[in-house]
């Protein structure tokens, strides 16, 4: 094709700025913004937390990083990929459940079993499905890799058959109101409501032994960075920037000859194996997992830590998380019966009035001064998209 | 891309239903390769919904042949692979992407997982090429969310030549753009057809007369005339349908000669 147009529509558009910068990311200058904001986490999780926050106050910083790392999945899925999933509790409590199931077992000794099975379950010996979570090479693995595949079977199967937006969110939920049931109805295997609890050693560590809790504190913020980096490479990737062309116009990739479903799977596949390693390391940090950590209400409250963060950046799921972890625990001190209210208000404000989170705000003041910049429109719809009118009527 | 094979658009009986009621009701038309055929047609005349079926996105009998592929029964994705481009009504680019962003996604369904994982460095030669052609190389940077309408279209089209579209399906390209927007649209057509055929919904018929090379008139579903701008304008039938009822030739002024 030649570049030359007979009668060049640029004609009617304003002249080219001399010299165009490509899009995106300004390599250089950005890189080191990175590389000084990575520094800085890691001055502040690795040196500044433990030095200045009490034994106590840093276990529930742990446990909060914990809800971190799945608030990054939902950034990515969410915030990028458009898929509102309420039910991440599902990944999360899968891991939970493998890494629990692991330590129960290597509390009890070799041919050992767990101390609630005798009690509820009146079970001579182990069930079949618990026996390869013993050695620690089946269950690590399985805590990143079991709820990673079952994102992969349901994706596969609602991705395909075009389920989103609102359908998508619900049928997500419905899987972590299952899920409790399942557990709560199997109790002489699973612990039922109470769950798998004290929970001991970890690998060989003392979980009551404070310098331990310090260690299990030091994995999980350092896990969390390198899923932070993990992430920044994805949504700056080619990949990163078709799953927001997926997010805002699905039918349009499609007739650029992609397949939106598998892009989709994709993030939600990862989504899942970040909410499965949250979960495995959450245990060695609160030393519990239960039903009532992974249904439906844990579930939203993941969502909303990301929507008030700021769901489509980098950090905004991790900072929001935090601070709705860490107001929760505040908060629901003082007034215990007001929280579940105040919460649910938090998200309301915030998708009504302010769809980008408390990240926006931060781009706002930016832009300011960029007068021609329009203002953005609001992104919260459930996955409504312009292109959805071209929807099949009955296909 | 001047060595790439230059194909025909052959459509044959395709009839599509929703619920019992017929859009399309047996078209059969051929786009000869390096075509501009202008498929023009009253409200509900089936023109979208035969670019639909032809695109894969409702389901049709008959047969769409693109060069020596059958369309018909294909998914979306995979029809588009054959090269086979297409627009909408309302413009659908990636308003929250850059205008280069937009022409690579574009530009790369045949990427390899392995490539996607990895960040894009420097501008890929086709969507240079694109840039210049669709005139918003000064844009590149942009978000697509900042164009002016007229622009947004063309990028749409350059959309469709990154993609590698042999067959580019426009629908209603022009709409709501200014005279010199329109010239500038009409003369990238003709450039584009110098190595694809093109197929253009339009109801501007002043646009119609000026890029045209043939015409199909479309009415309830079935072709109701077919030929070059001249051929079409003196049909009676044609009159007949834009106007509601029967004309003596040269009394009225139809909206073909408007």
């Amino acid at each position: 094709m030649t570049a030359v147009t007979p009668a060049p529509p640029s004609t009617a558009v304003r002249p080219a700025p001399a010299g165009a910068v490509p899009p995106g990311r300004p390599a250089g200058r950005s890189r080191l913004r990175t590389l000084a904001g990575f520094a800085f986490g890691a001055a502040l999780l690795f040196a500044v937390a433990p030095l200045v926050l009490s034994d106590f106050r840093l276990a529930l910083l742990a446990k909060y990083l914990c809800v971190a790392m799945v608030a990054v999945g939902i950034g990515i899925a969410w915030g990028r990929g458009g898929m509102l999933t309420l039910g991440q509790g599902v990944f999360f409590g899968l891991g939970g459940y493998a890494m629990a199931m692991h330590l129960k077992l290597a509390d009890a000794g070799p041919g050992g079993m767990p101390d609630f099975m005798q009690l509820y379950g009146q079970l001579d010996e182990l069930p079949l499905w618990w026996r390869p979570f013993a050695s620690p090479w089946f269950a690590l693995p399985a805590t990143v890799l079991l709820p990673m595949a079952v994102a992969f079977g349901l994706g596969s199967l609602v991705f395909r058959r075009r389920v989103r937006g609102a359908y998508f969110a619900i049928l997500s939920q419905a899987l972590a109101a299952a899920m409790v049931i399942l557990l709560i109805g199997q109790q002489g295997t699973t612990g039922g409501t109470n769950g798998l609890t004290d929970i001991k050693g970890f690998f060989g560590y003392d979980l009551d032994d404070p310098v331990n809790q310090r260690m299990v504190y030091f994995i999980i913020a350092g896990t969390l960075l390198a899923l932070l980096a993990l992430t920044r490479q994805l949504i700056h990737s080619r990949y990163g920037e078709l799953l927001v062309a997926v997010r805002d116009g699905e039918e349009r990739v499609r007739f650029l000859g992609y397949d939106p479903a598998s892009v989709k799977l994709v993030a939600y596949v990862v989504a899942a194996g970040m909410a499965g390693l949250a979960g495995a390391l959450f245990v060695p940090a609160v030393g519990i997992i239960s039903p009532a950590l992974i249904g439906i209400v844990p579930s939203i409250e993941f969502v909303i830590g990301v929507a008030v963060g700021g769901r489509a950046t980098l950090l905004g799921p991790v900072l929001g998380a935090v601070a709705v972890a860490w107001a929760r625990t505040a908060l629901s001190e003082r007034f215990p019966g007001t929280w579940t209210y105040l919460q649910g208000l938090l998200f309301v404000v915030v998708v009504a009035f302010l769809p980008g989170g408390l990240a926006s705000l931060w781009a706002l003041a930016r832009r300011r001064d960029v007068a021609a910049q329009p203002l953005r429109r609001g992104r919260l719809s459930l996955g409504r998209r312009r292109a959805e009118r071209t929807e099949v009527p009955a296909a | 891309m001047s060595g790439e094979r230059l194909d025909g658009l052959f459509v044959r009986d395709v009839r599509v239903s929703f619920d019992g009621f017929t859009a399309v009701d047996g078209v059969s038309l051929e786009v000869p390769a390096g075509d501009i055929r202008f498929l023009i047609g009253p409200n509900g005349a089936g023109k979208t919904t035969l670019v639909d079926a032809i695109t894969g996105l409702v389901r049709a009998t008959g047969s769409v042949r693109f060069g020596d592929e059958e369309l018909l029964g294909r998914p979306v994705h995979r029809i588009s692979r054959l090269g086979i481009g297409r627009t909408f009504q309302t413009s659908t680019v990636f308003e929250e992407l850059s205008v280069l962003q937009n022409l690579d996604i574009a530009a790369g369904a045949r990427r390899s997982w392995a490539t996607l994982a990895r960040r894009r460095r420097g501008v890929p030669d086709e969507v240079a090429a694109a840039l210049e052609t669709i005139g918003l190389a000064g844009r590149a940077a942009d978000l697509a969310g900042t164009l002016a309408h007229g622009q947004k279209q063309w990028l749409e089209i350059g959309m469709l030549l990154v993609q590698d579209a042999r067959l580019l399906l426009l629908d209603e390209p022009v709409a709501g753009m200014s005279h010199e927007e329109r010239d500038a649209t009409g003369a990238l057509l003709e450039l584009v057809s110098r190595d694809r055929t093109v197929v253009v919904i339009e109801h501007d018929m002043d646009f119609l007369r000026r890029f045209a090379r043939s015409v199909t008139v479309l009415h309830a579903g079935r072709v109701l005339s077919e030929g070059t701008v001249a051929q079409v304008q003196a049909d009676p039938r044609v009159q007949e349908v834009y106007l509601g009822h029967p004309v003596d030739a040269g009394s009225a002024r139809t909206g073909l000669e408007a």
